[in-house]
């Protein structure tokens, strides 16, 4: 790599590090109190993951060349179909094992729609996003589902407890999951699938990649990680929750875009992604926390999103 | 191939068409838009499979039906295109290597292997002199002569025996255009054979051993070289093209 190129590349991600820092120094100033100690950052790091996790997801379909919109549902679907079996078998592992496939499938069918029939991303997983949303509350009748089960388990401390009472397990999975995703993507053989199935799906066909195979399967990985999201949120609530997984559609997709990755196919960063989410998060929570009131998150989010994929698009054509 | 027929829904793209490359041979395929050419030569690379008709490769049957890219690479068919060659938001390395990435466990890339051996390709292959290309490079960075020369140090790196060209030379300057000349006349001295597609009957005629005139879906004329001059071939082309829709319904 030539020095300008690795200039360009690491600018990007040392911008956005540079971003949160920013965004957390502003914290300090502003509220002190509360941003000087450790209790606020447990608390991010503990919602942070459910967006990053999925976000992780939404890069990969992204860098495939598609989009997905049904994540949000398919993690309330998980977390219902997770309760359900559990209830049923008596087993948490049969639970979440059930869990994880109903996403995958979900996933399946999406990809499935998308390629074999060829209707747009957009089109199929917003479909699908009320589709599934809807069943779901429909077999559910609506109704929460408690698992006290959980408590106390050692799966449950696995998953969300607290390591050293201080940072929350789930906060691991996120960075664990990330660096698999980034591996996935950039190191693997079937990354190289993915990017060139964004980037040229007639160069993937001309070099014997199926692109439909490659995306059916995106599709899935997104399908269970969003599953994942959804197992771990019900373990936290120790409650399943009609409407869990409401709320994360746009906040993801802005922590992914803040990130860098673009909605054109071919390129995009998992780092980006893990910053993303972090930044988002630490706003969801820091900006309440700081005494402004909520109106004035969703007016920092659409000014660090403007400001970021601007950013981004200018260095991507400068290059 | 014999006798190949290609339908696309309404539209008939290839009518009978018999075609061979003989070993060690350059063979220019010439037409009119539309004449059926990348037709022909995706059919022959494995990207999708005729209507009807047989192939043959090393005079093995194929079954078009399990016949794809991948197969027609391990039996030495690689194609180089101008415009979807390659990723263009992709690393050279990983272009070179596409479909055939040498791995360590589990199907992990040895991301290492591939970007020596890009540079080797590069520099041996192509005469990269290495000042601002490097195999991280991306391709949207590169000259399209450059773009072409990788597309190609592919196809010889992964030692074909026939490579397929088609329209290599599109939106080239004229040294770039050497360049690519200078490759299909290596591949005839390493004693592989060649298909070149292209509109510019001057490169065509001067680095091809045989000609084949596709017309709307069917061989008009096969030549050799030695039978006609570069301006006899332009001459019968020219007849074809501008021959009437309706002389070649009649029987
Ligand atoms: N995928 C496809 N679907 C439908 N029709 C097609 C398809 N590919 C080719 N055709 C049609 O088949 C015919 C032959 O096309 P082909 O691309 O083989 O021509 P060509 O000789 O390569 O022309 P050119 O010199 O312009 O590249 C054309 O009428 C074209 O419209
Ligand atoms: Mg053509």
């Amino acid at each position: 790599m030539n020095v300008i190129e690795r200039i360009k590349t690491y600018n990007t991600q040392l911008g956005l590090t540079f971003i949160g820092l920013l965004v957390l120094i502003l914290f300090m100033v502003t509220a002190p109190g509360t941003f000087l100690r450790g209790r606020i950052y447990s608390s991010f790091l503990s919602i942070t993951p459910f967006i990053g996790i999925a976000g992780l997801g939404l890069t990969l379909v992204l860098v495939s060349g598609e989009i997905d919109l049904s994540f949000t549902a398919v993690m309330g679907f998980a977390g219902y179909v997770f309760a359900v079996t559990m209830g049923f078998t008596g087993s948490i592992i049969l639970g979440i094992l059930a869990g994880l496939a109903s996403g995958a499938v979900v996933g399946m069918l999406n990809g499935m729609l998308v390629t074999l029939i060829g209707i747009p991303s957009i089109v199929v997983t917003l479909g699908m996003q009320f589709l599934i949303r809807g069943a779901t509350n429909i077999i559910a009748a609506g109704q929460a589902t408690t698992l006290t089960q959980l408590a106390g388990t050692p799966i449950h401390s696995l998953l969300v407890g607290e390591i050293g009472g201080v940072v929350p397990a789930q906060s691991i999975w996120f960075l664990v999951l990330a660096v698999l995703v980034w591996s996935l993507l950039f190191r693997h053989k079937f990354g190289d699938h993915i990017l060139f199935s964004g980037d040229n799906p007639e160069t993937a066909e001309m070099m014997g990649i199926s692109v439909t195979r490659t995306k059916i399967i995106v599709f899935m990985i997104f399908g269970a990680l969003a599953a994942f999201s959804g197992i771990l949120d019900s373990f936290r609530l120790r409650t399943w929750w009609p409407t869990m997984g409401q709320g994360y559609l746009m906040t993801t997709m802005a922590a992914v875009f803040i990130g860098g990755t673009s909605m054109f196919g071919g390129e995009g960063t998992v780092y980006g992604t893990f910053l993303g989410a972090f930044i988002i998060g630490s706003l969801e929570a820091g900006i309440v926390a700081a005494g402004l009131s909520g109106f004035w998150t969703r007016f920092i989010y659409g000014i660090l999103i403007l400001i970021a994929v601007t950013i981004h698009t200018l260095l991507r054509r400068q290059s | 191939m014999k006798n190949i027929h290609k339908r696309f829904g309404g539209v008939v793209a290839l009518r009978g068409v018999d075609f061979t490359v003989g070993d060690n041979e350059v063979i220019g395929l010439i037409g009119d838009n539309g004449a059926g050419k990348s037709t022909l030569q995706k059919i022959l690379s494995g990207l999708y499979p005729p209507t009807e008709g047989e192939i043959f490769v090393k005079g093995e049957k194929i079954d078009p039906n399990n016949y794809s890219v991948r197969q027609a690479h391990e039996m030495g068919i690689e194609t180089v295109f101008q415009e979807k060659a390659l990723g263009q938001k992709q690393a050279l390395w990983r272009n070179i290597f596409l479909g055939r990435q040498p791995t360590t466990k589990f199907g992990y890339l040895d991301v290492e292997e591939a970007k020596s051996e890009t540079d080797r390709i590069m520099k041996q292959f192509l005469g990269f002199t290495g000042e601002g290309v490097s195999p991280d490079s991306t391709v949207s960075t590169l000259s399209g002569g450059e773009r072409q020369g990788i597309a190609i140090g592919r196809a010889m790196y992964f030692e074909a025996d026939l490579i397929i060209l088609d329209e290599p030379t599109n939106a080239l300057s004229v040294k770039e255009i050497g360049k690519v000349l200078d490759f299909i006349r290596e591949v005839k001295r390493q004693g592989k054979s060649c298909v070149y597609i292209s509109h510019t009957i001057a490169h065509i005629y001067e680095v091809s051993d045989r000609f084949v005139i596709l017309d709307k879906g069917k061989v008009a004329d096969r030549r050799e070289k030695g039978e006609l001059t570069e301006q006899e071939l332009i001459d019968e082309l020219t007849h074809h093209a501008t021959r009437p829709e309706t002389e070649e319904r009649s029987p």
